[in-house]
């Protein structure tokens, strides 16, 4: 199991970086350029390269395809209530500027929460699509 | 609260229950026991809307609370609300009989897939039908086609693999064309918001790009529609879907993308693109051309889905010349025959449901002498047979009427000798289905059946009740449609 060292090595260095990359272009997208659906690409990528680096069997074990079912449903759910939420609170679906005290601070907690849901499911339908493509269930 | 977000509830409800089908894997009747209760839920939602904007006034909606040009705008006038009720209809009551023709049709760990496709492609043909803004619209129509895909290619046979194929391909070129004529027009005006491009259109209508676009919006949809000749998707398509995905997307997927032209002609150009470009012209030469021609070619057809399926490309044909006609009574035949072809091939294909259901075969040959052993079901496909031909006291009736009645007030005596032929066209293809189920033996040694469960044929029957009901009683469809052609005309 030593072949591909350098690969090995080097892909373990990398992963840490890509995720912390990827949750940074998550949670930084309301200041400045990206948003859920790169920082799910890049989130899916670094999984993706995990999985081809150390095997699918790895992989699954690291993202069981019932939990990433689940995040990626959950993606989804989550955008949906947050726009919910703007009607329970009174106002029009996803009207973010009741979500706060303060219709910025509202604001503010929409677009993340939405971001949030967005990236939850483009990394793993990405992750799905993979495993799918590498003969595994979904 | 709930009465003023009305107009976006029936949209959502469906896409939250998407992700909630997804649950029930291992529990193939909580799938079906959610997407019934998700339809049925819509379908008031429907129907209340219906009712608020049958006044005239159409509902508006700001999405966020952002203002209409900038954010989505939802709107709601006669027209939508008589489409999102068609939908949501139909799809509460094959909902209601999915349950066992599901079952028998999809392998069992895929049913809950089926659900939330339905659930998204319902999700989907609402919101077309519901936004007021057309790029929104581009999103819906690739949600519901996406996963239309998916369902068509849950079929049985493995030749619904490449009929799922061939529509994504014709599908996705549909849409993109739709999308590239939204390009055009956003050049040229700065907008998409429908209101806006209403108020911004007239300036550059002469304008070369927005003849362009006008093209690829009418291929664009027509390739969804069924056009005549860029139908080739749908008889496949059709023949190989699962019975009840059959049964949906012909009462519904068609008729939602035939109201994106009706939308694209009537309001966005105020009907003024029928002098700038022989749209009309065009149109209504290829749906002669595919009420008579499909309807022939439907008569060779052994499969009786496939030859239904044919049937369909001519009864949209139907549609589009009242459509073309450019006046009121034209106009009121092709939105109303949206209506009443949903009720009778809705029907039909769930008739041939319970067929499958009991005999697996969907073949002419196959049902002979099934008149006796399933007497329901095969009285349903008559009537809905003597609907989609155009017997007095059914709705095929009142659709062929008023067209007729719309070319004859042109003068185009022509056109009424076609539409009376394509309709002794169809006597011959649904003849030959009724002679073997009627007055042919079983053969010998067939299989003892007996008639479909009844929790299939209560929900077939109140479709074929309608068929009758709406025939009779016109004046909540015939109202509706003349209201809503009004409104388009004068507008």
């Amino acid at each position: 199991m030593n072949r591909h060292s350098i690969l090995r090595v080097v892909a373990k260095l990398m992963i840490p970086y890509i995720l912390l990359f990827a949750l940074y272009v998550q949670f930084h997208g309301d200041f400045g350029p990206g948003g859920g659906f790169q920082a799910g690409v890049i989130f899916a990528a670094a999984f993706i390269l995990y999985a081809l680096i150390f095997g699918i069997e790895n992989g699954r074990k690291v993202m069981p395809a019932r939990v990433n079912r689940i995040l990626l449903a959950g993606g989804v759910l989550l955008y949906c209530f947050v726009g919910l939420a703007g009607i329970f609170l009174g106002s029009e679906f996803l009207d973010y500027n009741v979500l706060g005290p303060t219709p910025v601070a509202g604001q503010h907690y929409g677009i993340l929460l939405v971001e949030l849901g967005v990236g939850l499911t483009v990394s793993s339908t990405m992750i799905a699509i993979f495993y799918v493509f590498a003969g595994q269930d979904i | 609260m709930i009465a003023a977000n009305l107009p976006i509830l029936h949209v959502i409800i469906p896409l939250i229950g998407a992700p909630l089908g997804l649950m029930f894997r291992r529990s193939p009747a909580g799938a079906w026991l959610l997407a019934l209760i998700i339809s049925w839920v819509t379908l008031a939602d429907s129907l209340a809307l219906l009712l608020i904007v049958s006044g005239g006034e159409a509902v508006s909606y700001e999405i966020g609370n952002w203002a209409a040009p900038w954010g989505i705008e939802y709107r709601v006038d006669m027209l939508a609300a008589y489409v999102i009720v068609i939908v949501s209809g139909i799809g509460a009551v094959t909902m209601l009989y999915a349950r066992q023709s599901v079952e028998a049709e999809i392998p069992r760990d895929r049913i809950y897939l089926f659900y939330t496709m339905y659930l998204l492609t319902l999700s989907g043909l609402l919101g077309i039908a519901t936004t007021g803004d057309t790029f929104n619209l581009f999103v819906f129509l690739e949600i519901s086609s996406l996963s239309t895909y998916v369902m068509v290619s849950l079929g049985a046979e493995r030749r619904a693999l490449t009929a799922a194929f061939r529509y994504l391909v014709l599908g996705t070129v549909g849409a993109t064309f739709y999308v590239i004529g939204v390009g055009l027009m956003y050049q040229m005006t700065g907008t998409l918001n429908m209101a806006d491009l209403v108020d911004r259109l007239p300036e550059v209508a002469e304008t070369r790009t927005i003849l362009a676009a006008v093209a690829f919006l009418t291929v664009g949809i027509g390739l969804k529609l069924g056009l005549f000749p860029v139908h080739v998707w749908l008889p496949n398509a059709y023949t190989y879907a699962p019975s009840v995905v059959t049964a949906f997307l012909a009462a519904t997927a068609t008729k939602v993308a035939v109201y994106v032209l009706v939308r694209i002609y009537y309001t966005l150009f105020k009907g003024g693109v029928f002098e700038t470009l022989p749209v009309d012209e065009i149109l209504l030469a290829l749906s002669i051309v595919a009420i008579i021609a499909m309807s022939a070619v439907a008569i060779f057809q052994t499969n009786v889905k496939r030859l239904l399926a044919y049937s369909s490309v001519a009864q949209i044909g139907y549609m589009l010349i009242g459509i073309s006609l450019v006046t009121i009574t034209g106009l009121t035949a092709g939105i109303l025959h949206l209506f009443n072809h949903a009720l009778m091939k809705g029907a039909l294909f769930l008739a041939l449901g319970c067929v499958f259901f009991r005999i697996r075969s969907v073949n002419v040959d196959d049902m002979a002498g099934l008149a006796k052993v399933m007497p329901w079901t095969m009285a349903a496909f008559v009537t809905g047979g003597l609907s989609l031909i155009g017997i007095p006291l059914t709705v095929g009736f009142v659709s062929k009427w008023y067209l007729i009645l719309a070319s004859l007030e042109k003068e185009w005596w022509l056109l009424a000798a076609a539409i009376l032929f394509s309709s002794l066209l169809a006597v011959i293809y649904m003849w030959r289905v009724i002679e073997v189920a009627y007055f042919r033996e079983r053969p010998a040694g067939a299989a003892a059946i007996g008639e479909a469960p009844l929790a299939m044929l209560v929900p077939m029957w109140m479709l074929v009740g309608a068929n009758v009901y709406f025939g009779i009683d016109t004046d909540l469809t015939v109202g509706t449609a003349r209201a809503a052609a009004e409104l388009l005309m004068g507008g």
